[in-house]
């Protein structure tokens, strides 16, 4: 039986409705804290660092070595590192993404791909330390064999592992943007007398260009930014290279071996890490707005 | 209309019907190639699985889940390592979920479309691409440093919350976009307010795409290592938490969100950054088991999202 509320239990709602929608507002709230939080601390400590280095130096010195008795401090060995590792992972994950989005898109009948699909994105759900054991103990084992003097820690190895696992956010993504292109582009393709593969990749492809590109992209900001493979397989010695059969720090696996080691709190090679996770995060910041700016593109697009 | 039109089209014909085989065998051949490039993946997998497999089911005992880490790799066990990787799952939860199923829920039923609603929304998308290692330098020089809570349960389950929430925040907003806007329109007509609309409908109707994005949140922070490393996790435990219920009186205590831990997947680390076959023998070791746990949840997720396809029909 319905009743009329009194004044004051209509009072009651409206106030208590009003605490619930306040509650949920600082909590949508807290993830732009956790944003403003990482970029104070990155800029606060790395403040500290630039005090007693200068940015000029951060930015052309060939060399880092913060834990010699004469430190250097120059972010480039650290930083082509990085870019020499997601370089290699891209050539692994780029083809091989790329064509199995464009096997599953177009050509594998709907019931493989309802298996495959998924059982792909399992390799995005491996822990990176199971990955960094898989590419020191197994895939570094197997390419000295194909490489004779390949040093036990090498830049090559830790790529194609890290090119394994981002296979599924390249292929995952691309798929989703190639399936998203009308069928009407295909039929009028195929009347055209084109084959399927012909329309695969003339057609299709070119369609979903942005959403391709904003896959590769999301998997670039992912290859820059792991940590365990690197740091495992990689080696933590700086080293200025682009030869990746060379064992060379990232920029992420130097801040794992400071990190393991006992530095004092404030001290300018601690306080490093701090710079160089800066750049880090404007990496990844750079990328991601790319994607993101890519991926609403391909939203317009249909 | 002219003559020329009708002509045949230039070249021989023999060599325009070669051309169409060898277009019609170039997409056989791709249809091969493209299997294979989708296989590699799922073969390195398999690869990854038996590699472990051969090195650490060897070392898989009663023994090596209840000993303490010890310098000798045949006595040493993963007993803290995976009581800390509960616990520090368990504080992760605590935070992620109810954090995240809030903001997503302000995200979809309350905001107006406006300019700082979309900086929420850009931001959350942004959060999910940062390395999680810029949240072990946050943890570091916030949590550590500023607030004091050093290098305990409590900071770990902290940063690892952070870390996940664009995962449970993206896949609460996906289920509760899915739940049909009748369902809303009903329960408003027969009098209901916004809160009892969304708890006793929305929510309810969204649960298992809630579920699945909390289990891949909490599959990733089970297998998360460098956060933690940054805050300082320390490497070698031999000595579990102090226990959350005790014989004497307040019978409840939560002094282990105090106390220095290890996780599966630092201990992991640790034996394989050592020399020697024997300790990475026991990496393999506790990397299957963090696999087995982390493959489980994320097929247990993807199974889930399945069934769910399948079964939404508004």
């Amino acid at each position: 039986m319905a009743s009329k509320l009194t004044r004051s239990q209509r009072r009651i709602l409206k106030v208590r409705e009003w605490i619930i929608e306040t509650l949920l507002f600082l909590a949508a709230t807290s993830s732009v804290l956790v944003t403003l939080g990482i970029v104070f601390v990155l800029l606060y400590e790395s403040f500290v660092f630039f005090e007693h280095v200068s940015i000029v130096d951060f930015l052309t010195d060939r060399f880092w070595t913060p834990l010699f008795a004469d430190p250097r401090y120059g972010i480039m060995p650290l930083v082509t590192g990085t870019l020499l590792s997601t370089v290699v992972a891209l050539a692994v994950a780029g083809p091989l993404g790329l064509t199995a989005a464009l096997y599953l898109s177009e050509f594998a009948n709907p019931r493989v791909r309802e298996v495959i699909k998924p059982a792909l994105e399992l390799l995005a759900g491996v822990p990176t330390i199971v990955y960094g054991f898989f590419a020191l103990l197994f895939v570094t084992p197997l390419l000295q064999k194909i490489i004779p003097g390949l040093p036990g820690f090498n830049i090559l190895s830790a790529g194609i592992v890290i090119g394994i696992m981002i296979i599924p956010y390249v292929a995952s993504l691309s798929e989703d943007a190639m399936r998203a292109v009308p069928q009407g582009l295909r039929d009028a393709s195929y009347g055209l007398g084109a084959t399927k593969l012909e329309t695969a990749v003339r057609v299709v492809l070119p369609a979903a260009t942005s959403g391709v590109a904003a896959a590769f992209v999301l998997g670039i900001s992912r290859a820059v930014g792991e940590t365990m493979i690197v740091a495992i397989a990689a080696g933590t010695q700086p080293n200025l290279t682009f030869d990746p059969r060379e064992p060379a720090a990232t920029i992420t696996a130097f801040i794992v071996q400071v990190a393991l080691g006992d530095l004092p709190h404030g001290s300018i090679p601690y306080q490093s890490i701090f710079a160089a996770g800066l750049v880090l995060f404007l990496m990844t910041l750079a990328f991601n707005i790319v994607g993101f700016w890519l991926r609403a593109r391909y939203r317009e697009a249909y | 209309m002219t003559a020329t039109d009708f002509e045949a089209p230039r070249g021989p014909r023999p060599r325009a019907a070669r051309r169409t085989g060898a277009r019609y065998r170039r997409e056989a051949l791709f249809k091969v190639v493209g299997l294979l490039a989708t296989l590699v993946g799922l073969v390195a997998l398999a690869a990854l699985l038996f590699d472990l497999a051969v090195h650490g089911l060897p070392r898989l005992s009663w023994d090596f889940f209840f000993n303490f880490p010890s310098r000798f790799a045949a006595r040493a066990g993963i007993l803290s390592a995976w009581v800390g990787s509960l616990l520090v799952i368990l504080v992760t939860a605590t935070v992620a979920v109810p954090l995240g199923v809030a903001a997503a829920i302000y995200l979809e039923e309350y905001a107006r479309r406006n300019f700082f609603t979309n900086i929420i929304e850009i931001n959350v998308s942004n959060l999910a691409g940062v390395p999680s290692i810029i949240y072990g330098l946050l943890a570091l020089g916030l949590f550590v440093y500023t607030f004091g809570t050093g290098r305990s349960i409590f900071t770990a389950g902290l940063t690892l919350a952070l870390l996940i929430l664009p995962i449970v925040i993206v896949a609460t907003r996906e289920a509760i976009r899915a739940v049909p806007q009748a369902l809303r329109e009903g329960a408003l007509a027969l009098g209901a307010t916004k809160w009892q609309v969304t708890r006793d409908h929305v929510l309810p109707a969204a649960l298992p795409g809630v579920l699945t994005g909390v289990i891949i949140g909490v599959s990733r922070a089970l297998g998360e290592t460098a956060p933690l490393i940054t805050i300082g996790a320390l490497t070698f435990i031999a000595f579990l938490p102090t226990p959350p219920i005790s014989t004497e009186p307040p019978f409840i205590s939560f002094q282990w969100l105090w106390d220095s831990f290890t996780v599966l997947p630092i201990q992991a680390f640790n034996w394989v950054s050592r020399p020697g076959v024997d300790f990475h023998a026991n990496a393999a070791a506790a990397g299957l088991v963090l696999l087995v746990l982390t493959l489980g949840l994320n097929a247990g997720a993807i199974y889930l999202r399945y069934r769910l396809r399948k079964k939404l029909q508004w």
